[in-house]
């Protein structure tokens, strides 16, 4: 079976979200275990070649997972997030954000909202991600440029997407 | 305070407007007979423009042209793609990871 699922990536820079949706070939209670447990999200989230390790997580509404991408130079970028939804393997939504080593978050963070469904043993994951701010954004990409090509799109496809919006 | 670029292009007058100066430097009052509003409001629009630097202004004579900073465009689209190679890694983890624990309970 291919496991080469398409990525589906969209910006809509006016409502500040990013969606996410992609299908894995697995059934959906190893997908949702696999967002949803600290010590699986360590394996596949960080971007190669950093790495994760996560100090605590309480996967209920209102508990935390406090965590730090970790750079090849051994710095640490910890970020907290909350949970403030939770619908067993259908649903969960938390809210994200930057902290230092100490758990004192640096606001605003971002909304996500991840949505599960099941279709004859493969699993469709969406994810929506609000993000107050593109400076975030780009706070974010800092962190990850390392080992990482740089790609332009050319100006002219921005311009068609911010056209049709 | 710099103004949010993200902000700046959320405004559908604006992204017109942008939309419009790609293509050649235009003095304000030519940018405002594109739009059905006043000559005030395009300045205010063209203003939070420049203040993102996403435009920028060149005096020719009497009249002030504005064009497009395409550097800074750029530098959107950059960071999008970035983002979105991020998660294309990530995912390919992910079907590793999956894969294996798959393999292992069997």
């Amino acid at each position: 079976m291919s496991t080469n699922s398409e990525l589906d990536f969209t910006v809509d820079k006016a409502a500040k979200t990013v969606t996410i949706k992609r299908e894995f070939d697995a059934d959906l209670s190893l997908v949702w275990d696999a967002f949803t447990k600290a010590e699986l999200l360590d394996q596949w989230l960080p971007p190669k070649p950093m790495t994760a390790k996560t100090k605590y997580q309480d996967f209920k509404v209102g508990g935390k997972r406090f965590y730090a991408m970790i750079t090849p130079e051994g710095k640490e970028l910890w970020s907290i997030q909350e949970y403030t939804s939770i619908t067993p393997k259908t649903n969960f939504k938390m809210y994200n954000a930057f902290a230092d080593k100490d758990e004192n978050p640096e606001l605003p963070g971002s909304e996500w909202d991840h949505t599960f469904t099941e279709n004859g043993g493969t699993t469709k994951v969406n994810i929506v991600i609000y993000n107050e701010s593109l400076e975030r954004l780009e706070r974010i990409l800092e962190g990850f440029t390392i080992g990482m090509k740089m790609s332009l799109s050319n100006l002219e496809n921005l311009l068609a997407t911010l056209s049709k919006q | 305070m710099r103004r949010d670029i993200l902000q700046a292009i959320a405004d559908p007058t604006r992204r017109a407007i942008i939309a419009l100066i790609a293509l050649q430097a235009m003095t304000p009052n030519a940018i405002a007979e594109n739009f059905n509003t006043t000559r005030q409001a395009v300045s205010k629009h063209l203003r939070i423009l420049t203040e993102c630097e996403l435009v920028k202004q060149q005096t020719q004579g009497r009249e002030i042209y504005y064009s497009l900073e395409i550097e800074k465009m750029k530098e959107i689209d950059k960071w999008l793609e970035q983002y979105r190679k991020i998660w294309e890694g990530r995912f390919t983890q992910l079907d590793e990871l999956l894969s294996n624990i798959k393999k292992q309970k069997k």
